[in-house]
């Protein structure tokens, strides 16, 4: 699972989160001894994918599948318990902050809650500001005066507004804000995390177009980490479903849509409300999400899975190649019998 | 005959220190036993305050103005708050968004329940524990006994928002209103709960009046739809309709704007500017900035909602014939 063209590469991340707490949270009694138990949430197991340049991987799956922090991990903000990272051919993961420093400027990231990422103290003008400055020292006052307006008009803000706080914008608005701090340094990829899952209809398609228009124009990369499969399908190149901290299934957007293979893929494709085909039959899966403290055996999706057998509960599968680029962790489909 | 609900020229007004805001200006709509109704609109188009309103909820500086709201044939809004009280979380129930706020994390499921139990009926606390049992079942609980003893926090997110469809569904209401109910929910879990209000619905003849922004949800769970714009119904009507053939440019725009229903990878139709903020609503029809069609007439008359010759949905529009 190499790819020598691809923009960003991951190599088996995985980011496990501590969270037992202090000494005395992690003692219990058993059985008349104590004990000494530490908590970890599994959030990415053995998480392998790339991302080709000019292209959009969307990152599907429902809350908890560790969509998030795959995100989180890719930009260098979790450091990964072990895995790769490459960026063109260069592993980033394990570079100190210094020599990360020229790859943060290459890479950027949108948030989906525009009230909270913009700081309510700045201005428009000084937080597009702050990133140019501190990735270009040298940089004269001047040009990023020039920036601002350019990137603000780029996105749709009016110029003349860079004075105004971000309490004086909607919603919308302040995306396009959030969208400008993020185009301000000249990025190649961008990690956009539900950037648009806080927006109304109306305003969530001019923002998607706004997206879709920046990336046209500057040759953007995107890995768009959604739960919204309506905007996947419209945006993305390819997409990989997440379940539980691993990767289900990657294929082609098309493909994907029109014949998913994994069970899972399946019944959260038939979950989405669709407009006008009432009564629409969607897949139950049984039970619920497990928790990713306490991870099943095998394969995580086993218990909830209708066509689960023994093999399942014991071997955990791994991605493998359909052809066509798309590739399927079931061994229901590895065996033919899906 | 008599309709279940009825609203009439309902009209929600905000006192703020700057002037009164009109929240809702003039809505009219009404339900019949058994039937689902659809509100959709985008943030601050009403919906959530309609349905508050119907219920008598506003909290200051809301008020009802104006209007009325008939339910079983009777005027509740000017009810005293005690005679409300019979009515509200008794006949008419209700349900928001995030079921981590609805209930209380320092009570027991069964506490919650038992407690709305005998507020509403004259029985035993063993006698309401039972009514709690019988309707954790009835929305698909595992073992509902163990839960009654549980903590919210020990339920997942769909299983604290069904646990809230049973205490909406302790008291046999004849109506639900349901305000966001999955929104703070998985796909597959909307799926769910989606599925068990309209078959609750259908089984026990309940009305239900679903506020939500969600077109793909409404569309699926309701058999009429109103869709909401800057305090006002601007079409209602059946919901295939309303979905397959939008009269209204607004709702119009609104179903364009969704991806799903276009090329993938192409343009999505986007409606220009974004809802007008309750201060200033333009004079006239309040979508005339950002439609397509408007001419001068809009600018200056308020459209009426109205039976138009081209549609079956009424709509209010001076464009629209």
């Amino acid at each position: 699972m190499k790819n020598a063209n691809g923009l960003l590469t991951i190599k088996n991340l995985v980011k496990h989160f501590d969270i037992s707490g202090g000494l005395l949270d992690q003692l219990s009694l058993e059985q008349k001894r104590i004990v000494r138990r530490r908590t970890t949430v599994k959030a990415l197991n053995d998480v392998s994918l790339w991302i080709n340049p000019r292209e959009t991987l969307g990152v599907v799956g429902e809350s908890g599948c560790g969509k998030s922090t795959l995100a989180r991990t890719v930009l260098g903000l979790y450091p990964p318990n072990s895995g790769e990272i490459y960026y063109k051919d260069k592993r980033i993961d394990n570079l100190n902050p210094q020599r990360m420093l020229p790859y943060r400027k290459k890479m950027q990231m949108i948030f989906q809650d525009p009230y909270a990422s913009l700081n309510p103290r700045m201005t428009v003008k000084k937080t597009l500001e702050e990133p140019i400055t501190f990735h270009f020292r040298s940089i004269t006052s001047r040009k990023i005066q020039d920036k601002i307006a350019e990137v603000m008009q780029q996105v749709g803000v009016e110029p003349s507004w860079a004075t105004r706080y971000p309490h004086e914008f909607s919603g919308g608005q302040r995306q396009r804000i959030s969208i400008a701090r993020a185009l301000m340094v000249d990025p190649e990829f961008i990690v956009a995390d539900e950037p648009v899952s806080a927006l109304d209809v109306s305003i969530q398609a001019q923002i998607l177009n706004l997206l879709m228009d920046a990336q046209e124009k500057r040759g953007l990369t995107y890995m768009l980490i959604t739960h919204d499969l309506s905007v996947v399908e419209h945006v993305s190149t390819r997409v990989a479903v997440m379940y539980l901290g691993v990767i289900c299934e990657l294929a082609r957007t098309k493909e994907l849509f029109k014949a998913p293979r994994h069970p899972y893929t399946q019944a959260l494709l038939s979950a989405i409300p669709q407009l006008g085909r009432r009564k629409a039959k969607h897949i139950k899966l049984k039970g619920e999400v497990p928790t990713p403290i306490d991870l099943p055996s095998g394969c995580v999706f086993h218990g909830r899975c209708l066509y689960a057998n023994e093999r399942c509960a014991q071997e955990i599968p791994q991605l493998i190649n359909r052809g066509s680029g798309s590739q399927v962790a079931c061994h229901g489909v590895e065996e033919m019998r899906l | 005959m008599s309709h279940l609900l009825e609203v009439k020229d309902l009209e929600v007004k905000f006192a703020l220190r700057l002037g009164e805001l009109t929240a809702i200006n003039g809505v009219n709509f009404t339900l019949d036993k058994g039937e689902r109704l659809g509100i959709v609109g985008e943030s601050g188009a009403g919906k959530s305050v309609t349905g508050f309103a119907i219920i008598n909820l506003l909290s200051k500086p809301g008020y009802i103005s104006a209007g009325n709201v008939l339910f079983e044939g009777r005027e509740i809004n000017r009810l005293p708050e005690e005679e409300m009280r019979k009515i509200r979380g008794n006949r008419i129930s209700m349900i928001f968004q995030d079921p981590m706020m609805t209930l209380n994390p320092v009570l027991t499921i069964s506490t919650q329940m038992v407690e709305t139990v005998l507020a509403h009926q004259n029985v035993t606390k063993a006698e309401a524990t039972d009514i709690a049992l019988e309707k954790l079942k009835k929305v698909y609980i595992p073992s509902p006994g163990k839960r009654l003893q549980q903590y919210p926090h020990e339920c997942s997110g769909g299983m604290r928002q069904r646990i809230v469809v049973a205490i909406a569904l302790l008291t046999n209401p004849a109506l639900i209103i349901a305000d966001e109910p999955t929104t703070a929910l998985d796909v597959t879990i909307q799926a769910e709960i989606m599925d068990l209000l309209q078959e609750l619905c259908e089984s026990d003849k309940m009305g239900l009046i679903l506020i939500t922004h969600d077109l793909g949800v409404v569309s699926q769970v309701t058999e009429r739809i109103a869709v909401m714009y800057a305090g006002k119904i601007v079409e209602i009507g059946s919901t295939q309709a309303v979905i397959h053939d939008p009269a209204h440019p607004y709702t119009k725009g609104l179903i364009k704007a969704l991806p799903g229903s276009l090329q993938p990878g192409s343009r999505l139709n986007q409606i220009p500017g974004m809802m007008p903020t309750l201060t200033d609503i333009p004079p006239g029809c309040a979508f005339h900035p950002r439609c397509n069609i408007s001419g001068t007439v809009c600018r200056m008359e308020v459209p009426a909602l109205l039976s138009k010759k081209d549609y079956q949905s009424m709509v209010a529009c001076h464009m629209v014939k």
